[in-house]
């Protein structure tokens, strides 16, 4: 693990195209040592390290309840931390928070709306409690009305949008001051195939064209594997990995051949260990995860290994890896899996 | 500690519009303007108040008139629009769109941005004033179709509905201190029935002269007692009534130490608890 984190850290990420915007310390748009939060006896971020360098999609993946959310809220200066530091546009979250504050667009895991005003009334008061003229405010708003696609329905009141149109009002409440970081937490959870491919293409367009650094919090692991040039990966309070998404596969290995098996896989992970070309074998209840250099040349080896042995299989995949079995290798389950265990404490 | 910063090239796009504190009156007019517009979009928070002080000043005027009506020179339709103003104006609040707001966690919203913290607050009060003004009219309408006359005139007219909007911001406060510390819509509805004591332990319905025994007594320590005095003393008296008046402002100042006292501590414990919980 360790070995993952430093070797992605010595990587040069591929980022903005469009120079990176404005006030970083030390060249990092994000920056938090140690950082910790305590929910009662729940540690629930547990010595946090980040260095996001200005004008990089930062990907921060993990399961419900991982500690993502309570990561952003301390980073954004919702939370106080109960330990270490972070700073953020150059400035500490802890003492001095109106500075991040004007720096930082924020877009809450749910859309924090007032459903009683329009689409329009809540953009322009955005708009004002940034200090933004009428002048810059009728600008931003034929900006933001282009961006989100709302036409007419930013006349409305927000009661009547649809979840996919509050999401995209919320990026633009997050972004009406031109802010040089965007924090998104899970922005495209609860959105329809079609809504999520464009949230994906306006964050691509937000830190290509304008250079802003993006912080992505996700579950969503073709969500990371799309749109970050880096990705942490965090489980119960710490990040466990982090690297760009290719660094991450590449450490798992080559190919994985997947098979699932009516009965105990690990009953023949031995037998499968032995398969020559296979690196390592792992066994999740009935599913084997094989890696190897290459699939291809591995896969009949395997399959002839399986049918010898005394248990029927189900399916056989050969694959590329995903950030999936990334996390299944560090943390020993499926990211969706621990989705559907755990509640988000935060 | 002092930041260390490096700047580097801005882009082109969008490159001058640069969030900046709006300053605190500007603050203050953004989030007021929003409690404003607020208002006719939820009627039901102020037609039933409205319409229970006109109800209760036209059933009092009749249930109680004949028996104050043998003494000269006093009207008890002016003596009695006191009362009614005071159950128009008490309890009118944004508070609980506050909760909302607590609720669909548009108040993170709010506190993402530099706006001051206590402008969040005072803005919701500030719209607060301006309704309870607003509601007095109809209030002060019938009064007049009912024949009760300032003898001050339009000043007199102007110091009553300010007395009566700084009783309603002062009695706000604990709206806004229950809808703080608590985030519950129920808690804040209720706020109301504190009033009953101060409505029904003073000189509501009949003058304090009448008044005997332990209610004459805790009557005095009701300050409900003082701002009817000084309200009735514009609409009943031929001159103006300083003593009284200053009574009634001194009765609004110690309700509202109380309730801002609260409601400013509830805020910075529900700013505490944002980023604490």
């Amino acid at each position: 693990m360790s070995t993952l984190i430093s070797a992605a850290r010595s990587s040069t990420p591929e980022i903005a195209q469009a120079a990176p915007r404005r006030t970083v310390h030390a060249g990092h748009a994000i920056y938090a040592e140690a950082l910790v939060r305590h929910f009662g006896g729940l540690r629930a971020v547990d010595e946090v390290g980040l260095a996001i360098p200005a004008g990089e999609i930062y990907g921060f993946l993990g399961p419900n309840g991982a500690g993502k959310s309570t990561t952003v809220r301390m980073l954004c200066t919702l939370l106080a931390p109960t330990g270490g530091r972070a700073l953020v546009a150059g400035y500490d979250v802890a003492t001095q928070p109106g500075q991040v504050r004007l720096r930082i667009g924020v877009a809450l895991q749910d859309a924090a709306l007032d459903p009683k005003q329009t689409g329009t009334e809540l953009l322009r008061l955005q708009g004002r409690l940034y200090g933004l003229s009428s002048r810059e405010l009728a600008r931003r708003m034929a900006e933001l009305g282009e961006l989100i696609e709302l036409g007419d329905a930013l006349g409305r009141p927000i009661g009547t949008y649809s979840g996919g149109m509050k999401r995209r009002l919320d990026l633009a409440a997050a972004l009406v001051h031109n802010p040089e970081i965007v924090f998104l937490d899970e922005p495209t959870t609860g959105l329809d195939p079609a809504s999520r491919i464009r949230v994906w293409s306006e964050i691509r367009r937000l830190n290509q064209q304008l250079g802003m650094t993006i912080f992505l919090t996700t579950q969503y692991l073709e969500e990371a594997d799309e749109l970050a040039h880096r990705v942490g990966i965090i489980d119960q309070g710490r990040i466990v990995a982090e690297g760009t998404p290719a660094e991450l596969k590449r450490s798992v290995g080559s190919d994985v051949i997947v098979a699932r098996l009516d009965g105990d896989a690990a009953r023949v992970r031995p037998v499968l260990e032995a398969v020559p070309g296979v690196r390592s074998v792992e066994a999740h209840g009935s599913e084997l995860v094989i890696t190897t250099g290459d699939g291809a040349a591995a896969i009949s080896g395997v399959a002839v290994a399986l049918a010898g042995s005394a248990v029927a299989v189900r399916d056989l995949t050969l694959r590329t890896p995903t950030l999936d079995d990334v996390f299944l290798e560090l943390t020993g389950t499926h990211i969706e899996r621990k989705n559907t265990q755990q509640e988000d404490p935060s | 500690m002092t930041a260390v910063t490096d700047t580097i090239a801005p882009v082109a796009c969008g490159e001058e519009i640069r969030a900046r504190p709006a300053g605190f009156g500007h603050d203050l007019a953004a989030i007021a303007g929003r409690a404003l517009r607020a208002v006719p979009r939820d009627p039901a928070a102020v037609i039933p108040p409205v319409f229970i002080a006109l109800f209760f000043f036209i059933v009092n005027i009749a249930t109680l008139k004949k028996l104050t009506g043998h003494h000269p020179g006093f009207s008890y339709t002016a003596f009695e629009m006191a009362t009614a103003i005071l159950l128009g104006v008490t309890g009118i609040s944004r508070a609980p769109s506050l909760v909302l707001d607590v609720q669909t966690h548009y108040l993170d919203r709010l506190l993402l941005t530099p706006v001051r913290r206590t402008a969040i607050l005072i803005g919701h009060m500030t719209a607060d004033v301006a309704v309870a003004a607003a509601l007095t009219a109809p209030i002060l309408v019938l009064g007049a179709i009912l024949g009760v006359r300032f003898e001050a005139g339009p000043l007199g007219v102007a110091a009553f509905v300010l007395l009566a909007s700084l009783w309603s911001l002062a009695f706000a406060g604990f709206g806004y201190a229950i809808a703080l510390k608590t985030g519950n819509p129920a808690a804040v509805n209720s706020t109301f029935l504190l009033f009953f004591p101060f409505l029904f332990l003073t000189s509501s319905y009949l003058p304090r002269s009448q008044l005997s025994g332990w209610l004459s007594t805790v009557t005095g320590f009701n300050p409900v007692t003082y701002l009817l005095g000084g309200l009735r003393s514009l609409v009943l008296g031929t001159t103006w009534q300083w003593g009284q008046l200053g009574q009634a402002l001194v009765a609004i100042a110690i309700v509202g130490l109380i309730s801002m006292t609260m409601c400013f501590a509830a805020l910075r414990g529900r700013v505490k608890r944002s980023s604490e919980a």
